[in-house]
Parts: structure tokens; sequence; C-alpha cells
């Protein structure tokens, strides 16, 4: 395993869970700490973003102290970042759940909840199919628990990755060693095994 | 209706750090280990663990953290905790410690408010309310206090005012049920399927995949069983085989390289 001895920063978020992200990545032989700064983000190899809760109280915590412009301009390099469910939606330019609040603005669109033809929130493992080209996310079946999602479109440099609750959804997106999944790998067994090691060779 | 593969959940009794539920027919000690019970079930395929923990005392509070920490550092699909959860502070704890979700009854029945208070700090999804519902008279009783103790209130109102106070999930045990392997309540089941849309795990009764598929059918997303597992009368894997069988949606196992490839993934 290459990846061992190689740290991994994790965006405090304040409202996160981290346990299950930083047990994950120990498992794979890696260094975790926390980092709640704009340095802490932009001197990191790799950074995660994580997030559980409210995207509001996300979003004030990544607004803070200049993290959101450190995160830009990593994810615009390519720099090795992982956004995970709600940090994947702190990429967006917004969510419905909490409207006038602005996201990243790095992925296209804007999380919308889950209509009535399914149960929400989306509690278990979907399938993750991965375009063509798709070099961090595999195929296969991974851990959902959210109620907010974005749709898919098409926004070069990104490469997509689909699922279906009710509709077609946006599963995950990946560009040069930034990948940001709705899914939590961390949670996902064999499945988030692989999509993290990828990452970590990424 | 998109309906995902259904879950099968495993679920650890844990009194003062050790599994205590079901375990013990054959004298195996390492079998009471919760981090090792919820590792092999991984193992064979489980998509989710429940740790309920019955400590009464406030020693168990502590063994509780432990627990949950020893579990997660094992454990790579979602953990969700109950027990003595009355605080938001204790959810926090619990979360912190590496629980997924947490699961309340008794605090919740008390104080409803609670739910929603968990809900905007931590997220509908890490909310569980575990309601325990006993027949009588016709009607489900929501029953409180590990399962001794009627609260006053009907249980299929009561699962729907939980779910909208902000419970994304109902853990729904029937306590008539529980330990007698004489299948899941499915008229419970069916009744606070129709009351409300969040995501049903039923519980109590377990011994067949028969029974699971009935749960399923009557309207469950997971279904949750112990005994069954502790004492090796079921594999996860046998189960999720039989139900597959059966004409029930389960979760493929992943292998690495068995994905497809980049090159002739299709986009839907």
């Amino acid at each position: 395993m290459t990846s061992l001895a190689r740290r991994v920063a994790v965006v405090r978020t304040g409202t996160a869970n981290l346990a299950s992200v930083a047990t994950a990545f120990e498992r794979l032989g890696c260094a975790v700490h926390f980092v709640s700064s704009a340095d802490g983000v932009s001197g990191a190899d790799r950074v995660v973003l994580p997030g559980v809760g409210a995207f509001a109280a996300a979003w004030r915590a990544v607004a803070a102290d200049g993290l959101a412009d450190a995160l830009r301009d990593r994810i615009a390099a390519g720099r090795p970042t992982l956004g995970i469910c709600l940090g994947m939606q702190l990429m967006a330019a917004g969510s419905q759940e909490a409207p006038g609040t602005p996201g990243l603005g790095v992925l296209p669109g804007v999380a919308e909840r889950y209509d009535d033809r399914v149960r929400v929130p989306q509690m278990g493992w979907n399938e993750v199919v991965p375009d063509k080209g798709c070099r961090i996310v595999p195929r296969g079946f991974a851990y959902f628990a959210n109620s907010y999602g974005l749709k898919p479109a098409h926004a070069p440099p990104w490469r997509l990755a689909r699922s279906r609750y009710g509709g077609q959804f946006l599963s995950a997106a990946e560009h040069g060693a930034v990948a940001a999944c709705q899914f939590h790998p961390e949670l996902s067994g064999a499945y988030g095994r692989a999509l993290l090691s990828r990452w970590l060779a990424a | 209706m998109t309906r995902l593969p259904v879950r099968v959940v495993p679920c650890l009794d844990v009194r003062d750090g050790r599994v205590v539920k079901g375990v013990g027919f054959k004298g195996l000690a390492d079998q009471g280990d919760p981090a090792a019970l919820a590792c092999a079930y991984e193992a064979q395929g489980a998509d989710e663990v429940v740790v309920l923990d019955v400590s009464a005392t406030s020693e168990g509070r502590n063994a509780r953290l432990d627990t949950v920490r020893s579990v997660r550092r094992r454990l790579s699909v979602p953990l969700a905790v109950g027990g003595g959860v009355t605080r938001a502070e204790d959810a926090a704890a619990l979360l912190e410690a590496g629980a997924d979700k947490v699961a309340v009854n008794t605090a919740a029945v008390r104080r409803p408010d609670l739910l929603s208070e968990l809900a905007t700090r931590f997220g509908r999804q890490c909310v569980v309310v575990a309601v325990d519902a006993a027949s009588a008279n016709g009607r489900y009783e929501a029953i409180v206090r590990s399962g001794t103790e009627p609260a006053g209130l009907d249980a299929v109102a009561w699962a729907r005012s939980a779910a909208r106070a902000g419970a994304g999930e109902i853990l729904l045990t029937s306590v008539d049920r529980d330990g007698t392997k004489a299948g899941y309540d499915l008229e419970l089941v069916r009744q606070v399927r129709a009351a409300v849309s969040a995501p049903i795990v039923a519980s109590g009764g377990a011994e067949s995949p028969v029974h699971m598929a009935g749960a399923i059918e009557a309207g469950a997303d997971a279904v949750l069983a112990a005994s069954i597992f502790h004492q090796s009368t079921w594999t996860v894997d046998g189960i999720k085989d039989a139900l597959r069988k059966l004409g029930v949606p389960v979760r493929p196992r992943f292998r690495e390289g068995e994905d497809a490839p980049a090159e002739v993934a299709q986009a839907p």
C-alpha cells in the first residue's frame, strides 16, 4: 500500500462527525490531522471536506477566515481534495435547504430536495455509475444518507458519476485529484476503501 | 418509486462493553466483543450495524463511548447507536466517538423537542427514533424504558409525529415479538408505513429470510436481527442469498477490479 505515511488534512466544519472519516483513512495507513484555517487548507498535501448536518451552519464554518478561497484555489488547480456528502454540496452554488446561502460555486447547480415519490432522507446503498474517464470513482454500491442532491450537468473539466433516486442525480464528480461524493466512502465498506485508495494514489 | 437494496442490519445489545443478548450458547468468550462481532458481520455483508447499549450504570456510560470508539476503529459501514441518550450533548458525545446515527426512545417520548434539536444540530439523517410498540386492545401502544413501561401514546401516531419533529429513520420494534422468533409484527410495519415517509427498520422476532421478506413486503426498508446472527443460525450472506432468491433486492458485494472499467462504463 503506497498510501502508508500519507498525511490527510480533514477540514473542521464544526457540525460533522469526523471519527468515521478519520478512522477510514487511518485504516489505510494515513496520518490524519484536522485543519480549520486557510493556511491549513492551502498548505496540506491532501484535504478532505467532510460534512454532516445543516448546509447553512457548515457554510458559515467554510466561509470564515478565508477558507472558501483556499478551497476554491486548490480545487481549481486539481490538487488532492475530497468533498463528502454535504462537503460536495458546499462545492455547488447553494442548496434549497438554505436559500440565499452561497456555496463555493465550483460545481454547477443548486442542491435540490428529493421529491415525494421517494423516501426522504435517502438512507442506504445505491448504485454509482461513473461516466467514461472517471479514475477515482469506481462503479458499485455506496452508502448515502441525504435529503438533497445535485443534478448532473455538463461542466468540464469535471467527469461525473450518476445514480437514480426518483430521477437521476449527481452521485460524484472528479477532475484531476479532486473528487466530490454525495455518498459516504468512509461508510461504504470495500467500495469505499477502493475509492479512498484511488484518491490517495491520484 | 425507487427502492434501494434492502439493508440487513445485525444488532448488538451491549452491557458494560460486552454483547449480552443471544450469545453464550457455545461459551465463546470472544464472541462477546462488540468490535470483533461488528467486524465479522461487515465481512459477511452487513449493510450497517446497530449497537444498543443497555447499561444502566454511570460506569456503563463511559463503557458505551469506549465501545463506540472500538467498533468505529474497525467498522467501515454505518454505525447506529442507541441507549441512554437524554440530551443533545449525549448524542454529540456518541457521534464524536464514531456513531453515524443516534437512536432515541424514552427521552424523545418525554420531550419530543429533543428530536428537532438533534435534527437541527446534526441533520435528520443522524436521528433515529426507536419506537417500541406493543399490541393493546386492537391498536399499538408505545413502550418506553427498555420495553417495560407503556408511554400512554399510540405508537403509530407517535412514529408520525417523531418523523415530523426530525427523525430521519424509524427503528420499529415489536415488543410482543422480540425474542420469540415468530417473525416481525407485519401489521405494525404496515400501519407505520402508511403513516410515515421516512425509512423503517423492522425489528423484533426475526428467525428466517421469509420473515424478513414479509417485513419488506409490508413496507420496511431494512431488517434488523440479533440472535440469529450471534447464534450462527444464519450468516448475513446466507440471509442475503435467500432474500435474493425470494425476489428481494439486496446489495451486491464489491470486489476491487470487478467494477466496470472506465472505458466501458456507460452513462445511463
